[in-house]
């Protein structure tokens, strides 16, 4: 019994790394109607940029993520400028094709800065702690923590301030936003800022406890996609929901089943559900 | 009117003509490198053909192609190392073994529509791909499948450089054929009538869902296909091949080319693969420029090279034509006015 409590806690600190990337994916996706496939690439950015402060600049932990966020808030806005809006009226399709082109040249970009091998981010809090008979290190317990403060956050921004209601209006209807008097083109830079700012974040937390590699984006973004579609695409809690589900599940199975197929066990739930529910679990419309 | 049928039947040799290039490049080259990029070439434009067929015509967003490519050319592999079967069933085998997985495939993923598909299919690359490379007792995992034997076709073996190449050659030609017939035969619009909207295409009586699968299993078909060829040439496999990262290179080969387009395929592939050999010692680079130019193309140039030249083609033949009815109404006005005057006089 001890194992299994023990596994989900390991579980939710996965999980919570997966929610927020998700979430930003979600965002983008309910805003943009932009299946981001460069998302991962933007976390993979956040950790290097962590992991760079505080080894050229010998920046404290807190300060260097700081800088991190900030840092990527603003690429992700320059992304939405270049790339993006430019793109808005053209197929679905094309939008999809340069986010995997912005996609190979981050990855290709951050192999050609920062090296191809794996390297260790340092946290100060690898003390271990004991909680209700369960050990866990001070990170993990940070990570879950630091989830839920941004989760939390998030959400009050979004439904107690102005800013935050215009990225809710013209997620639920682009066109009643746009008569109420909506700058869509502010709400669509400010989602891909925050999006960003989400990703950096769950990098820099999770960067610790697993290494910074350039291609460590491809398997989170790949997975923060189930949740989406698991989740329902658009859809906040969803996202949320979805990303400690697959936290878990993966955490489990490693456990009760073949660790050598933890990787799997993600895109066998979407297989699954899709083919018994082809919209997602938490759809908000029939797509 | 003259220069135009000139044009025409300039266009009716492009085919004979560059077919007989292909057929005499081994003749003419001796340099084994080049032989060896045209032969990889052809081997990619084939399954890039393939995923034209769905992405292009009908307008799905497959992104698992690059799985396909690995299943071909793994079953094609086991078969001839495992079972060690003859050459052309293991060919036969692996592409029915693909066509019959992505049936399977499609079945469950065409249902989803959109972004959905898109996504749901990437997963699907990336399951092909962490099977091959997990299940090691059957694909020998990341050690890769060694030793696979030279192609033979009864007495024939293609054990030279140059035999390879007439072989792939051989396939591509056949596929390009086929497609030819399938794009500009009644199913072919089908398909494309999905492309330009489903609810219509619903409206019209067409049964989507049945169409889609099947451009879809032609598409895994010559994907498998590929893949097969490919395990024959190289004569080795490792679980690479079945990369993501190759299915975006067959993405990129096709937009370069023209999305949608009978030639696409093959300019596209061509033309990047000789860049990317001319860039050889810009390696590291590489991505580095083709993530951006990926980006300009579909703001810029979203049909491609040949969509491109298409669509100005057609946008002069309409203006052509509209001018040739301009000069005749205005040249039959002429004569009522000359032959009312006569009458007058």
């Amino acid at each position: 019994m001890e194992l299994f409590f023990q596994q989900m806690v390991n579980g939710l600190v996965v999980g919570s790394i997966y929610s927020l990337v998700a979430l930003g994916i979600t965002l983008i996706y309910g805003i943009m109607q932009l299946p981001n496939f460069a998302h991962g690439h933007l976390y993979m950015l956040g950790a290097y940029l962590t992991l760079s402060m505080m080894s050229l600049y010998g920046s404290a932990y807190w300060p260097a993520i700081l800088v991190s966020v900030a840092v990527m808030v603003v690429f992700g806005m320059l992304l939405e400028r270049l790339v993006f809006r430019p793109l808005h009226n053209a197929p679905h399709i094309n939008a999809m094709i340069a986010a995997v082109g912005v996609m190979l040249f981050l990855e290709s970009a951050a192999r050609k800065i920062w090296g191809a091998d794996y390297r260790r981010l340092e946290s100060p809090y690898e003390d271990v702690m004991n909680l209700f008979g369960l050990t866990i290190t001070q990170q993990r317990a940070i990570i879950i923590l630091a989830a839920i403060v941004l989760m939390v956050g998030l959400n009050l921004f979004l439904k107690r301030t102005v800013i935050g209601a215009t990225i809710e209006a013209m997620a639920q209807n682009r066109e009643g936003a746009f008569l109420v008097g909506i700058n869509a083109n502010k709400v669509s830079l400010l989602t891909f800022g925050i999006a960003s700012g989400l990703a950096a974040a769950a990098a820099s937390l999770a960067a610790p406890i697993n290494l910074v590699y350039p291609s460590m984006g491809a398997m989170v973004n790949l997975k923060a996609f189930v949740i989406i579609v698991l989740g329902g695409m658009g859809s906040i809690p969803g996202a949320v929901l979805g990303g400690y589900i697959l936290g878990l599940a993966e955490s489990m199975s490693g456990t009760y089943l073949n660790s050598e197929y933890k990787d799997l066990i993600a895109f066998v739930i979407l297989v699954l559900i899709l083919t018994l529910k082809p919209t997602g679990l938490f759809a908000k419309e029939a797509q | 009117m003259r220069k135009n049928r000139i044009s025409q039947r300039a266009s009716k040799l492009v085919l004979p003509a560059l077919l007989l290039i292909a057929a005499a490049i081994p003749v003419l080259i001796s340099n084994t490198y080049y032989l060896d990029v045209l032969a990889r070439v052809f081997i990619w434009t084939i399954a890039v053909s393939g995923m034209n067929v769905i992405v292009g015509y009908t307008g799905q967003l497959s992104l698992a192609h690059a799985g396909f490519f690995g299943i071909g050319a793994y079953t094609f592999g086991l078969l001839m190392v495992k079972a060690e079967m003859p050459f052309l069933p293991s060919l036969v085998v692996a592409m029915v073994a693909t066509g019959l997985i992505g049936a399977l495939v499609g079945f469950i993923s065409l249902r989803l529509k959109g972004h959905y598909f898109a996504i749901f299919s990437l997963c699907v690359g990336v399951i092909l791909l962490l099977l091959i490379e997990k299940w090691e007792s059957l694909t020998e995992g990341v050690r890769g499948l060694l030793g696979i034997p030279v192609p033979q076709i009864g007495s024939l073996v293609f054990s030279s450089l140059t035999s390879q190449y007439y072989l792939i050659l051989f396939f591509l030609v056949l596929t390009a054929l086929i497609n030819k017939r399938i794009v500009q035969s009644l199913v072919g619009r089908t398909f494309m009538s999905i492309r330009n909207s489903e609810e219509l295409a619903v409206a019209l009586g067409i049964n989507v869902m049945r169409n889609k699968i099947l451009a879809f299993v032609h598409s895994t078909v010559l994907a498998g296909l590929a893949g097969a060829l490919y395990a024959g040439y190289i004569r080795f496999l490792g679980p690479d091949i079945a990369h993501v990262e190759h299915t975006f290179d067959m993405l990129l080969y096709l937009l370069v080319g023209g999305i949608g387009t009978l030639w696409g395929p093959l300019v596209g592939t061509t033309l990047v693969t000789i860049l990317m050999q001319m860039l050889q010692s810009w390696q590291e680079y590489r991505m580095m420029i083709f993530g951006p130019v990926l980006v300009l193309l579909v703001m810029f140039l979203p049909y491609g090279i040949i969509g491109t030249c298409v669509r100005l083609k057609q946008r002069r033949q309409t203006e052509l034509e509209r001018r040739a009815e301009h000069t005749t109404a205005v040249s039959s006005v002429h004569e009522q006015r000359l032959s009312g005057g006569k009458a007058d006089a």
